[in-house]
């Protein structure tokens, strides 16, 4: 009772990846909580899907299988979900911030009446002292993220409700196998016991979902553009100085809000958090919700006119300059450089 | 065909995207007077959706539902300029405060008093928190369906509704019937712009409480066209349990609140001159950054 539970997306019968960043962020929080990691799984044939999560340090896996689970459909999947939590009165429950988490997690917060933090970007414990009550709450979840437009970081605790309930962007939380040989223990659900067959009142009628072709995770260089880029023409040097050195593009949210990039480039909180060997940033201010999905980059250039603009302060190199004067110079003495 | 009642949930919210050097104060707080208010850009396209299936099903009507202070009676009137047909707004001391189950909670209880409904129809999410939770909220307190990140109305009828659905990787079309709540996403269609006829018929529209600093040569407008008078509901208006509403109703609290603090790191400035760039790539290159 009162452990920390996971809710686990499926996708093609893998779980994804955000599921396994919190499972492993969930490992740590459950250590110094001296609690069990719990993870819920829902969908079809999952037979075996424990080999995939057993391994993050999962001590109880739930697992509610039934062809009617897969796709995901909120209704049914709340209805699990919510019956779940009541039973076993968790402490704190963590979710992707996905097209999915984002769907179940409110429906789940407003049928239990707990609090829920969307797009958090650190999660802590810690305590919290009441001093109008006089009350001291001992081993809170801190839900810290940006808010107001980047101009503050709030840090959010749900004192008196539970779950505790918070939802994490992809790549925000690191990945890590706790130990390939972890056994814990697997309770499967009798679905019917949760869901009654008038929930099924979504039909999804046609399903096209692609493996993203843009792989920012993994690409050792990035080069990204903000709303500075100034217009798709010039963004499209992005692409061309990405190509040279072998790296992917980025975008700033502005960037992409100004139709120069699709979603799928957009870094910082409510995009994707990446960690490359190099940044280049251009044309980006730098406002904390970009710099969030970024600054754990391990060099970064900012090439900026505007010599005050914020990102300045945490890039290694600083050029003061016009993107389409200054990207140009730079494929051309790097391929005089290397040749 | 009977026409559909709907009610299209937004938010007046400020303009974070155009965040000023005078958005915070010397002690670390937010200006919020220095901020534009403006009506939440997905909520506008949300309305759009909702004149679409107006302008497909004759007798259709828009009710633009929102919470907050006076002054967001301000996007009421935005929405009746672009074509809603009334609106009603939630105003009390008693919702200050609010996180997002809180807003759901008092949002409902008004959607109750309106009464009968088909369909609920609201931005996905609003700049200012960008949670994406009130849309599905709402819902669960009603106990209805939701259809989320809706980017397109494939086909509505009196008893049943398809959409096209944006997620991350990709799309889905599906099938729900009536009655429930859609969140629109920013990539659906745009909001049309202010109608002239509707603009000179609305501009006069007021709340009780604007009435009262209103041109006194006005007043008669408002016995004479009935159609001026926005509702504005406070919380005795609405049935409602106070441990719900409010700061005492939410949850979720802010422990703290930190400026953003740059880390400083010590950079090298580089002009954009070809002999910098020059050495920038050939130091990039030597140190393995880059090649």
């Amino acid at each position: 009772m009162n452990n920390l539970f996971v809710y686990c997306e499926i996708e093609d019968g893998a779980v994804a990846e955000v599921s396994l960043e919190l499972l492993t962020k969930g490992r740590k929080l459950a250590d110094s909580l001296k609690c069990k990691l719990e993870a819920v799984v829902l969908g079809s044939n999952l037979q075996g899907i424990e080999k995939q999560l057993f391994p993050y340090g999962v001590d109880v896996l739930h697992v509610a299988d039934d062809p009617r689970l897969y796709p995901y459909q909120t209704l049914p999947h709340t209805s699990v979900v919510v019956k779940l939590f009541e039973a076993e009165k968790p402490q704190i429950a963590l979710m992707g911030a996905t097209s999915i988490g984002r769907d179940l997690g409110p429906r789940v917060s407003s049928a239990l009446h707990s609090g829920l933090t969307a797009d958090c970007t650190s999660l802590e414990i810690g305590d919290h002292e009441d001093k109008k009550a006089g009350v001291t709450y001992k081993d809170l979840l801190y839900q810290i993220r940006p808010a107001f437009g980047g101009n503050i970081i709030a840090t959010i605790i749900n004192p008196d409700c539970r779950p505790q309930m918070a939802t994490v962007r992809e790549g925000v939380m690191k990945k890590e196998i706790l130990d390939e040989n972890y056994k814990g223990e697997v309770k499967y659900l009798d679905v019917n016991q949760f869901v009654s067959p008038e929930e099924f009142v979504v039909e999804i009628i046609e399903r096209h979902i692609e493996q993203s072709k843009v792989n920012l995770k993994g690409a050792p260089i990035i080069v990204a553009g903000g709303y500075g880029v100034g217009s798709r023409e010039n963004f499209s040097l992005l692409y061309e100085l990405a190509e040279v050195l072998g790296g992917e593009v980025g975008a700033s949210r502005a960037a992409v809000d100004a139709g120069y990039a699709g979603h799928e480039r957009q870094i910082g909180q409510t995009g994707i958090t990446v960690r490359p060997k190099l940044y280049i940033a251009c044309g980006i201010s730098g406002q904390i919700q970009h710099r969030a999905g970024m600054e754990e980059s391990a060099q970064i250039i900012a090439i900026n006119t505007d010599p005050e603009a914020p990102i300045n302060a945490i890039a290694d190199y600083v050029i003061t300059g016009d993107v389409a004067e200054v990207i140009p110079k730079m494929i051309r003495y790097y391929r005089k450089n290397t040749k | 065909m009977r026409g559909l009642k709907i009610i299209v949930l937004a938010k007046q919210v400020p303009d974070t995207r155009n965040v000023g050097k005078d958005a915070m104060k010397a002690d670390g707080t937010v200006n919020r007077a220095a901020l534009p208010a403006i009506f939440n850009p997905e909520d506008l396209n949300a309305l759009e959706q909702a004149l679409w299936i107006k302008d497909n099903i004759p007798g259709t009507t828009i009710t633009l539902l929102t919470m907050g202070p006076g002054r967001a009676a301000d996007i009421i009137r935005e929405g009746m300029f672009r074509g809603a047909d009334d609106g009603v707004l939630l105003s009390d001391r008693a919702f200050a405060g609010s996180d997002t189950l809180a807003t759901s909670y008092a949002l409902s209880q008004a959607i109750r008093r309106i009464g009968e409904f088909d369909i609920i129809i609201a931005g996905r999410q609003a700049i200012d928190g960008d949670t994406a939770q009130v849309g599905p909220q709402v819902a669960e307190k009603l106990k209805i369906p939701q259809l989320t990140y809706v980017e397109e109305i494939k086909s509505v009828d009196e008893s049943r509704i398809v959409v096209k659905r944006r997620l991350e990787r990709g799309v889905e079309q599906a099938a729900c019937n009536l009655p429930l709540v859609l969140t629109v996403n920013g990539t659906a269609a745009e909001c049309r712009a202010r109608n002239a006829r509707l603009l000179m018929k609305y501009k006069h529209a007021r709340t009780v409480s604007e009435m009262q600093s209103a041109n006194e040569d006005y007043l008669h407008l408002y016995n004479d066209r009935p159609y001026l008078n926005i509702t504005e509901w406070s919380v005795n208006d609405i049935e409602s349990d106070p441990s719900q509403l409010g700061l005492n109703g939410s949850p979720t609290k802010v422990k703290k609140i930190d400026n953003v603090v740059l880390q400083a790191k010590e950079s090298r400035m580089i002009s954009s001159s070809d002999e910098d760039i020059e050495e920038l790539m050939v130091e990039l290159i030597s140190s393995h950054a880059i090649g």
